[in-house]
């Protein structure tokens, strides 16, 4: 793929070449790919002066950050312990059946990716799920359908 | 532009004149749970109704941090602690805002907004009455739900900020000695003496120095941090501010979560606020000393709250923890001497010092000082945030403020400490909360998570569920956690399977030493708590699924089915309405029958169904 060096500069010097910012670097490319770009984590570590190896430490070390392609949105089932309890797994394998993804899969179209995560520290409201910035409280199996077409239907 | 005690108090004046011109201020909490719950929309349509309705002039609208009864959200207060409102806008926005303004205008209280017990008649209108509020003591979440957490201005004016001029008169010394007496404990979970802890950090060589603020709660089902650092940002900043001066440090570093988006705009913007009234910067307040925070945002790993492995994150590397046969407050972050303490710590320290020694000691139990903010969660009845004296029992929170158990279940355990603690069973309800006590019986304190269970909750599948987060969370360093939570899964989860065998559990309790003894840090030390917890308390559901093949509780789907008991079933179709699966069929009237192989096991019908006509096999 390719990347806008230009644009990776720009977020390079806005953290003034600092390796102490490499997750905040990678964080901010990925907002502008939906994923963090192989050839963007080379060409920073070139730029940072630092050995790609470490890079990819880093790259793959957080779970924020996806070296694959990302869905236009991205649907977070929070799998944290009061959402366990509540259901959340349930919810989780329903998008599973609707989507017809696996989790940490992106759908054939490209729309959605299902992750779960570990708490969203929403738990008053469990289960809850994120798609993009869009918290859903007290979800249940009947509900997933309704979360999905308000992403689908507008666009 | 450094400000003055006087500027400070000026700000007040200004800010009290402003409210004082109101007939009455109505606040809307913005935490991330009432938003969730819609809390943004209805904030707007009231502030166009107001506007609207040439209100203006008397009613001001104000966006607060999290009130804590999230569950019940939009929660909206209106004057000081008068009229609590629930659920506001939940079925009608704008019929709730004409509500909301009728209060106002007309002194008419809204009956159907106002909070009641589930299952009770009563209802309550001034949130002191409401028990969840009532057995409450809220030092550090005191200004939650009453400033607006995006101005400083009306931090300054609830008597924020003044803190660090009382500290700046006092030498470092007496502040450590002062915060050493208090007997603050680490809030994060750990519970070491927070003036300890200062003392060696100050005592260390080296002039550069630095002080970290650990806001990377990761601990499943805890949600106090994100919710102080949403709803009072400014606290954390002006105790890092007297922390920083006492140890002799330049500069601050608060890691907060990359899951909590909103509390790193809310802390980014107290930052800004406070650097330009000179409160961060160069000659805080005027004093001479130069002190500055900076945000970092985590990535999303759970080890990230682990000491090292925070501070090796904050050097931009992957965060994996390190042996600590040399403290971080000798050698920390880039190999400097390094205090961290967590946020919900940061922000006691400014009441201590404004309020005294004999006030804070008052406060809490021998051992166990002040106060302790909690998630409680789970099945009670009132989810949500709590701040309550430490000593106070675990009956008191769960049945009293938590208006106990949903439904018509009973209580089975209470999980505290996340995957560092354990679950905690009924004959324990009496104990007092605080650092020891929750150690002595096998759990811990933890950050403040505190998920109660009933007995639908199958606590081998509790186990399973933490040591599958712990197998997904383990940074892999050293090998007694990464093989030894991957070995405890795999054998917990043939349990869960009803593949297992009576001496597993043997197996379980020796690999477990093996972690306590052979993991590097904290939380690989910690991570089979909650197995041998659950099998020191609750051996015969482990020997129920292993001897008899069954889930008493109904979770573990393997070895789960739902059948109907034709004679108790009236036909009323409650279940087969909530079905997911439309895997329930029968005609109306009639008794209904599961079609095994469309169902999934999720419980539901059992949960719904009036009768008691759902049999767990």
């Amino acid at each position: 793929m390719e990347v806008d060096k230009n644009k990776l500069d720009e977020i390079i010097l806005k953290y003034a070449r600092d390796k102490a910012h490499l997750l905040a670097i990678f964080q901010d490319v990925q907002k502008e790919y939906r994923y963090l770009p192989k050839e963007a984590v080379k060409h920073i570590c070139m730029r940072l002066g630092m050995p790609q190896v470490d890079g990819f430490e880093v790259a793959t070390f957080y779970k924020s950050l996806s070296l694959k392609p990302r869905g236009k949105h991205t649907i977070h089932v929070c799998l944290g312990t009061a959402c366990h309890l509540k259901g959340g797994a349930d919810v989780l394998l329903s998008f599973v059946r609707e989507l017809n993804v696996k989790t940490g899969e992106t759908t054939a179209d490209g729309e959605f990716t299902l992750e779960s995560v570990n708490c969203l520290g929403a738990c008053a409201l469990a289960p809850l799920v994120r798609v993009d910035d869009k918290d859903f409280g007290k979800t249940s199996l009947t509900k997933v359908r309704n979360i999905i077409s308000e992403f689908t239907d507008h666009h | 532009m450094a400000l003055s005690l006087e500027h400070l108090d000026t700000i007040t004046s200004a800010v009290n004149a402003k409210e004082k011109a109101f007939e009455k201020i109505v606040r809307v909490c913005c935490g991330t749970g009432c938003i969730t719950s819609g809390a943004n929309r209805v904030f707007e349509s009231l502030v166009k109704a107001v506007d609207s309705g040439g209100l203006a002039s008397r009613i001001l609208v104000k966006k607060t941090g999290c009130h804590g009864l999230c569950e019940r959200g939009p929660i909206v207060m209106l004057g000081k602690d008068e009229i609590l409102y629930q659920s506001v806008g939940k079925r009608d926005v704008a019929a709730d805002v004409d509500l909301l303004l009728k209060t106002v205008t007309e002194g008419k209280i809204a009956d159907a907004l106002l909070f009641k017990v589930a299952g009770k008649k009563e209802k309550f209108v001034s949130p002191l009455d409401i028990p969840f509020y009532k057995g409450q003591k809220r030092i550090v979440l005191s200004m939650n739900g009453v400033i607006n957490p995006e101005e400083i201005d009306d931090y300054i004016a609830h008597g924020g900020y003044r803190a660090p001029f009382r500290a700046f008169q006092m030498s470092p010394e007496e502040i450590i000695d002062s915060v050493t007496k208090s007997g603050l404990r680490g809030r994060g979970g750990g519970g070491f003496l927070t003036g300890k802890k200062w003392r060696s950090a100050r005592a260390a060589r080296g002039s550069l120095k630095y002080v970290l603020a650990n806001g990377d709660e990761g601990d499943p089902g805890a949600f106090m941090d994100r919710s102080l650092m949403e709803g009072n940002p400014h606290a954390i900043i002006e105790g890092m501010i007297i922390g920083g001066y006492a140890i002799g440090s330049k500069q601050g570093y608060i890691y907060v979560r990359d899951e909590y988006p909103l509390a790193v705009s809310r802390l980014s913007k107290a930052i800004d606020q406070a650097r330009s009234y000179g409160m961060l910067g160069q000659n805080v307040f005027g004093s001479g000393f130069d002190f500055d925070v900076e945000i970092y945002r985590g990535g999303g790993a759970f080890v990230c709250g682990e000491s090292t492995a925070l501070m090796s994150s904050l050097e931009g590397k992957s965060g994996e923890p390190r042996d600590k046969y040399v403290h971080t407050v000798e050698q920390g972050l880039w190999d400097k001497p390094t205090n961290l303490n967590n946020v919900e710590t940061w922000a006691n320290v400014p009441h201590i010092v404004n309020n005294g020694l004999g006030w804070y000691t008052s406060i809490g139990t021998k051992q166990s000082k002040g106060t302790k903010i909690f998630s409680l969660v789970g099945k009670v009845n009132n989810t949500g945030l709590i701040e309550v004296p430490m000593g106070i029992t675990l009956r008191e929170i769960i049945f009293e403020l938590g208006g106990g158990i949903r439904g018509k279940r009973q209580f089975k355990a209470v999980q505290t400490g996340g995957p560092s603690g354990g679950c905690i069973p009924a004959q324990y309800l009496d104990m007092q909360v605080d650092f020891d006590s929750l150690t002595s019986i096998g759990s811990m304190m933890g950050s403040g998570g505190m998920i109660v269970m009933d007995e639908r909750n199958c606590m081998v599948d509790v186990a399973r569920y933490f040591l599958r987060f712990l197998t997904e969370e383990s940074c892999g360093k050293c090998t007694p956690c990464r093989e030894g939570t991957r070995r405890m899964y795999e054998i917990v989860d043939r349990i869960c399977k009803g593949e297992g065998k009576i001496e597993d559990l043997l197996h379980l309790e020796e690999l477990g030493k093996a972690l306590q003894w052979g993991a590097i840090c904290g939380l690989g030390q910690s991570a089979p708590n909650p197995v041998l917890s659950t099998i020191r308390y609750f051996s015969d559901e482990y020997k129920a699924h292993i001897i008899e093949g069954r889930c008493p509780a109904g979770v573990c789907k393997e070895i789960t089915t739902f059948s109907i008991v034709e004679e108790k079933c009236t036909g009323c179709m409650r279940c087969s309405a909530e079905c997911p699966m439309g895997a329930i069929v029968g005609e109306k009237k009639e008794p209904q029958k599961i079609d095994d192989l469309r169902c999934i096991t999720c419980g539901i019908c059992y949960d719904v169904c009036p009768f008691d006509a759902i049999k767990i096999g």
